[in-house]
C-alpha cells in the first residue's frame, strides 16, 4: 500500500529541563565602552575609555572587569589578533589624522563628538570580536580586557577553557 | 534551405503516434525559458510518423537518402564541438532517389533504452531528441523533435536517518537529525536540531537546499552551486535543552533526481546545509548530502479512502475503523 498522505509528525524529542528553560542563559557577554577622559596636557594629551565587561562564560577568568584602555590599545589588539588568529577583524573607526593637524577650528581629537563617534566605533569593534569563538581563544584579547595594564612584549598563546 | 528561386526543398515534421495520449512534462531550456515536451521512459517504444511536404508542388526532389535517428547526448557548455552521444539508432526511410510528390514515413524505435533522466544545467545539458534528415549534395533538410525523459525509482529498499552531533569546542554544541536520507521530490523533510550547548548569541537559523552541478574529470574538474532553498526554521535564541523542529515540503522547489557521475560527465547532487547565524552576522553552517529521487505516479485512491487514513491518526480507533471500512465498501 502506497502512502497517499505523507507522515509529517515532529520526531520525537526529550523534553526540556525545566532549569534549562527558565534559568540564565550560557551566553551572557556584555561589553561597554564609556567614560571618556582626557588626559595629560598640551601636545602629550590622549584620551582613555573604560571598558568594562560583564559575562557568565566560562572561556573568561573574571566574570566582571572593568580597564581603561586608548586607542593605541585597541590597534595593537586588532594586529595581534589579524596576525595569530584566523579570525577575518573588523574594521577600528578612523584614525583621523587630519584631526591632529594644527590650525583647526575646533578642538581635533578632543573634540567631544568626535570622542563620542570613536566611542562608539570602539563598542561597535570590540562587541563583533569579544563574541567570536575563535578570538575568545586568542590571549591577547583576555589581557585586552581584564588584565590592568597591556603587556606589548607578551608571549602570543591560545587560552582553553579559564 | 534553397537560396534559389528553382530547384525543390521541402518541410519536415515528425508526428508521434500517441500525440494525443501522451503526457507532456514542463523542461527548462537552456536560456531559462519553460517549454513542454512529450514524456518518455526507459524501456518505452518511440513511434510516428515523418510528413515530408514538398514546398513547390510539381517539381521533384532529389535527394540522398531519408532518415530518422533517435540520440541521447551530453553537451558540456564549454565543449560544444563534442557532443557525447550515450544513445544513437538509426532508421532508413527511403533509399537515394526522387520525390514526385510530399509523402508519410512510418518510423519505431522499439523498447528504446533511455538509461539518464533529461537535464538542463548551468554548464552541461543532456537531452533526447529525433531528428529526420533529407540527404543531398549540397545542403541537407534537417528536423529535430525534443523529447523529455524521467528516471523512476521505487522507494529504496534502506533509508536510515541522518543524526549527527556537531558543533564548536565550548562554544555551541547541536545534534541534528533528518528523518531519511534518500527524498523523493514530492517528499517532506522532518526533522529536528537540538541544541545541547549554546555559549553564542544566535540570532536566527536557516537550511538552505543546495544543488552542486558538477563537470568535468581530473584536474578540470568544476562545480556549479546553486541555492535552491533558504527557508528559516528558527527567530531568536535558542538554549539548552531546546528542541526545533524542521518541516520542509520539497514539492514546492525546483529539482531533479540526484545524477552521479552520468556517463562518466557530469554530476548532480544535492546537500541539505543548516546555517545558524549570530548577532554580529557570524555564520555556523553543517552540510550534509541527501539522494533525491522520481517517484512514479500513482492511481489516486478514492477520497474518502485518504481521509479514513487521515482520520487513523487523530481519532480513536472504533471511529477510524469504521470508516476505513465504509471506504472500503464504496470503492467495490
Amino acid at each position: 500500500m502506497a502512502e497517499a498522505i505523507a507522515d509529517t509528525r515532529r520526531l520525537y524529542t526529550k523534553p526540556q529541563n525545566l532549569n534549562d528553560a527558565y534559568g540564565p542563559p550560557s551566553n551572557f557577554l556584555e561589553i561597554d565602552v564609556s567614560n571618556p577622559e582626557t588626559v595629560g596636557v598640551g601636545r602629550n594629551r590622549f584620551t582613555t575609555y573604560e571598558i568594562r565587561l560583564k559575562t557568565n562564560l566560562p572561556i573568561f577568568k573574571l566574570k566582571e572587569s572593568r580597564v581603561r584602555r586608548r586607542y593605541s590599545d585597541f590597534e595593537w589588539l586588532r594586529g595581534e589578533l589579524e596576525r595569530e588568529s584566523k579570525v577575518v577583524v573588523p574594521p577600528l573607526p578612523g584614525k583621523a589624522l587630519i584631526r591632529q593637524l594644527p590650525f583647526r577650528g575646533d578642538d581635533g581629537i578632543f573634540d567631544d563628538s568626535f570622542i563620542e563617534e570613536r566611542r562608539q566605533g570602539l563598542e561597535h569593534f570590540l562587541n563583533k570580536v569579544a563574541g567570536h569563538p575563535l578570538a575568545q581563544n586568542e590571549r591577547c584579547l583576555h589581557i585586552f580586557l581584564q588584565e590592568e595594564s597591556v603587556d606589548k612584549n607578551y608571549t602570543p598563546s591560545k587560552i582553553r577553557q579559564a | 534551405m534553397s537560396f534559389f528561386s528553382f530547384g525543390q526543398s521541402a518541410e519536415i515534421d515528425i508526428v508521434l503516434n500517441d500525440a494525443e495520449t501522451r503526457k507532456k512534462a514542463e523542461h527548462k531550456t537552456e536560456d531559462g525559458k519553460k517549454d513542454k515536451y512529450f514524456l518518455f521512459y526507459d524501456g518505452e517504444t518511440v513511434s510516428g510518423k515523418v510528413n515530408v511536404t514538398l514546398k513547390n508542388p510539381g517539381k521533384r526532389l532529389e535527394h540522398q537518402g531519408i532518415k530518422i535517428e533517435f540520440i541521447g547526448q551530453i553537451e558540456l557548455y564549454y565543449d560544444r564541438g563534442n557532443h557525447h552521444e550515450f544513445v544513437s539508432l538509426v532508421k532508413d526511410l527511403a533509399r537515394p532517389g526522387e520525390m514526385a510528390q510530399s509523402q508519410t514515413f512510418d518510423f519505431e524505435f522499439t523498447h528504446v533504452e533511455k538509461p539518464y533522466e533529461s537535464y538542463t544545467g548551468q554548464n552541461v545539458k543532456l537531452r533526447y531528441f529525433l531528428r529526420a534528415t533529407i540527404s543531398r549534395r549540397l545542403n541537407d533538410i534537417c528536423k529535430e523533435m525534443d523529447i523529455v525523459v524521467h528516471t523512476l525509482s521505487t522507494y529504496p529498499e534502506l533509508n536510515s536517518s541522518i543524526k549527527m552531533e556537531v558543533g564548536i569546542e565550548d562554544g555551541l554544541h547541536i545534534e541534528f537529525e533528518y528523518n531519511k536520507s534518500k527524498y523523493h521530490l514530492k517528499d517532506v523533510i522532518v526533522g529536528k536540531i537540538y541544541f545541547l550547548l549554546v555559549r553564542i548569541k544566535i540570532k536566527h537559523m536557516e537550511i538552505d537546499i543546495i544543488k552542486r552541478e558538477t563537470t568535468g574529470t581530473g584536474p578540470n574538474v568544476y562545480h556549479e552551486n546553486d541555492t535552491i532553498a533558504k527557508y528559516e526554521i528558527m527567530d531568536g535564541a535558542p538554549v539548552r535543552g531546546e528542541s526545533i523542529p524542521i518541516r520542509l515540503f520539497l514539492a514546492g522547489y525546483e529539482m531533479t533526481p540526484t545524477m552521479r557521475d552520468v556517463n562518466k560527465k557530469f554530476s548532480v547532487r544535492y546537500y541539505l546545509n543548516l546555517v545558524l547565524i549570530d548577532e554580529e552576522e557570524r555564520r555556523y553552517f553543517k552540510q550534509q548530502e541527501i539522494t533525491l529521487w522520481r517517484k512514479g505516479d500513482i492511481v489516486r485512491k478514492s477520497m474518502s479512502h485518504q481521509a479514513a487514513i487521515a482520520s487513523q491518526r487523530f481519532e480513536g480507533s472504533a471511529s477510524a475503523e469504521k470508516a476505513l471500512s465504509q471506504a472500503k465498501e464504496d470503492d467495490n
